[in-house]
């Protein structure tokens, strides 16, 4: 394994994707030891942090399921306020993570490795998140089984042909093939713990490991089954999105009733989920000294991505824009003049400075490459996305067909609260993935790598490919460790 | 019977015990290359309860070791045709036939709305069958394996690469196929025993 990379610059351009000339057993170092040393100090701090917010939102959701949602600032027009769009907004989270760990996966983006994992983790934890509030949000909470197919004392069944219920099965089936799409992708790595450890950790992973042992015959359909779910999370997350925006673009409510929703809900739900990876990766790179592993140029790509996704939502502002005017419907144009000019012009305008102009910085490639720069940006396009669901859901109704019915919507504290208590919630798991599972997926990793193609070592190691049969009993490559 | 039901265990890297407890001959070689010449070497030689494992699945692996393509695909499409199925027979029934209402003069049932229903359950299904049937074929969930005896074996998840021949082999010989994989140029050599018993 004393193999220099450099070599690898005779074939392409690119910069490695391991820095810093590490080994198997290197990486394998790497990741695990975080997960076996004792908890630091520091952990304890974050995790309580985010544990006051977990409960902060349970008091909050109790709160609520007892008093109903008269607590909450909704009114009349506006009937969907901070559920709906903090719901919108941790599904759009999610994407990133299945367009990282599936489409970069089809494409083979073989620098998707490094931040799967952790992109993966982040997707599961914000569909939960996002989950929490259809679930709160129905008003009689005890009929919210009501969703689902379930056999009842009224005989009747869900109403297949309400957005809402589509939606119920997109997110639900979204969280399964998440969850178990992760889980998969951790089975390799978990026995790499298991490996590693003692005693009553060596039962525990043992157990989560399902016994693997590395056997060819089982990478053969392992292998062939993570391209499979890959090649079913790809339209699934595609579609995930389309139909939350369905939520809308069925109603007949302006500003809402658009052709372009699907495509430019699944553009925003890229865009802000990338701002959350480069969000937390910035910081666990660094806090977890993988900075090796998921090097700058993990980070600018993920950069180039938020840019041209960033485009795409801009442009879509502005076709929206566009056929309101070329429509000639008086409500859709009345619509989006108020967006820009009404009572709500302020979310408008945080929107655009955060969504439209902020990612345009990314052009440049030093800004692209600077960390402290791209962690600023991420946090923009996170609060910018946010408004995006604000003003598409609020604008939108607060001034409806029947202007003595117009109003003002005002969130009340528990709107807020429950919100900020999302967090609590996201980050209590996040934390809990980052402590105790393999933040990098090891295997994936190791596998990328230069040394893992075994003509590698063919012709002397000068990594030129030749043919390779061989007699038996030739011993061809003596080379040792 | 018994003996397919042996090639069908072979095929999940499970083998049985031979004479003595001896399960098979666990062999490390220096890297991904050398494993991969070693396994088409033991193929060649008439082998067929062999393995090899490593950290990482290793390319062209497969091809050494005479495996042809997983059969995984076909238990994907079959859940994805039940998923299918049992969305529009859902959406059809409940819809129509169990509680037909009048929603805003809408068909009972059409295809359209029923969609984004189909899809989902498609890709459900189509998924869970797809992990269902990995770990059916690999023999997953497998707590106990011979393999764990060996120390050496520990690093497998690591950075070491072994193969594995087992002895249930019809060509299995303690001494040849020591020799055999001696000559294959691998770095350490050990007999796995399945004792049943915890290390």
């Amino acid at each position: 394994m004393d193999k220099n990379l450099a070599h690898t610059a005779d074939f392409h351009d690119e910069a490695p994707l391991v820095k810093g000339d590490l080994t198997f057993h290197d990486i394998t170092e790497i990741v695990s030891a975080h997960t076996e040393k004792k908890t630091p100090l520091a952990w304890f701090g974050a995790f309580g942090l985010a544990l006051s917010g977990l409960m902060l939102m349970l008091v909050m959701i109790a709160y609520l399921f007892w008093n109903g949602t008269g607590v909450w600032g909704l009114n009349n027009p506006v009937g969907w306020g901070y559920a709906i769009v903090n719901f919108v907004f941790w599904v759009g989270i999610g994407h990133a993570g299945t367009l990282i760990s599936a489409i970069l996966f089809l494409f083979r983006q073989q620098w998707r490795t490094a931040i799967n994992r952790s992109a993966e983790a982040m997707t599961v934890f914000a569909v939960i998140c996002a989950l929490v509030f259809p679930g709160i949000h129905v008003g009689r909470i005890w009929a919210a089984y009501w969703m689902l197919p379930i056999p009842n004392q009224m005989e009747m069944w869900p109403q297949f042909k309400s957005p809402l219920l589509w939606d119920v099965f997109a997110v639900s089936t979204y969280f399964t093939v998440s969850a178990v799409f992760w889980y998969v992708g951790l089975i390799p790595d978990i026995a790499s713990l298991r490996d590693r450890a003692t005693g009553m950790r060596r039962k525990v992973m043992g157990v989560l490991s399902m016994g693997w042992t590395g056997a060819n015959r089982h990478w053969r359909n392992y292998e062939k089954a993570y391209l499979l779910l890959a090649a079913l999370a790809t339209p699934l997350v595609l579609s995930v999105h389309s139909v939350v925006s369905f939520d809308f673009a069925v109603s007949v409510v302006p500003g809402w009733h658009t052709t372009i929703f699907p495509p430019y809900f699944v553009a925003g739900a890229i865009f802000s989920g990338f701002a959350m990876v480069v969000t937390l990766m910035v910081v666990a790179r660094k806090v977890y000294n993988v900075e090796n592993i998921i090097t700058i140029e993990h980070l600018e790509k993920m950069n180039i991505v938020i840019l041209l996704t960033g485009s795409m939502v801009g442009f879509a502002y502005i076709t929206e824009f566009f056929i309101a005017w070329y429509s000639g419907v008086q409500y859709e144009q009345y619509a989006f003049t108020n967006r820009a000019f009404g009572p709500y012009a302020w979310a408008y305008w945080t929107m655009m400075f955060c969504n439209l102009i902020f990612p345009q910085f990314f052009w440049v490639k030093k800004l692209r490459r600077s960390v402290p720069f791209m962690f600023v940006v991420s946090i923009f396009v996170n609060i910018g996305m946010w408004f995006e669901r604000f003003v598409i859901t609020v604008t939108s109704l607060h001034r409806d067909y029947l202007p003595s019915s117009w109003d003002y919507y005002t969130p009340t504290l528990v709107d807020v609260l429950t919100f900020v208590g999302t967090f609590g919630l996201f980050f209590t798991f996040f934390l809990l993935f980052l402590r105790f599972l393999p933040i990098v997926a090891v295997s994936e990793v190791k596998g990328v790598m230069p040394q893992a193609d075994p003509h590698f070592y063919d012709h002397e190691g000068d990594g030129h490919a030749a043919d390779h049969s061989v007699a038996i009993g030739s011993s061809h490559d003596k080379e040792s460790n | 019977m018994l003996n397919q039901l042996t090639e069908v265990k072979a095929s999940m890297s499970i083998y049985e015990a031979q004479e003595e407890e001896v399960y098979g001959i666990l062999a490390e070689f220096s890297n991904p290359g050398t494993l991969l010449h070693a396994a088409q070497s033991v193929r060649e030689a008439g082998y067929s309860h062999f393995d090899t494992h490593s950290p990482f699945p290793i390319h062209g692996m497969d091809k050494a070791m005479g495996l042809g393509n997983s059969i995984i695909g076909w238990i994907t499409l079959c859940g994805g045709i039940a998923g299918l199925a049992l969305a529009t027979w859902m959406q059809w029934w409940m819809g129509k036939v169990d509680y037909a209402m009048n929603i805003s003069g809408k068909p009972f049932f059409a295809v359209e709305p029923s969609i984004p229903v189909m899809f989902e359950l498609t890709v459900l299904l189509a998924a869970l069958a797809t992990v269902a049937g990995m770990f059916a074929l690999n023999g997953l969930p497998r707590p106990y394996n011979p393999l764990f005896f060996s120390t050496e074996f520990l690093r497998v998840t690591d950075d070491a690469f072994f193969l594995h021949v087992a002895a249930s082999d019809e060509q299995f010989e303690s001494g040849t196929t020591t020799q055999m994989l001696q000559d294959l140029g691998a770095l350490h050599i050990e007999t796995i025993r399945d004792t049943g018993e915890e290390d």
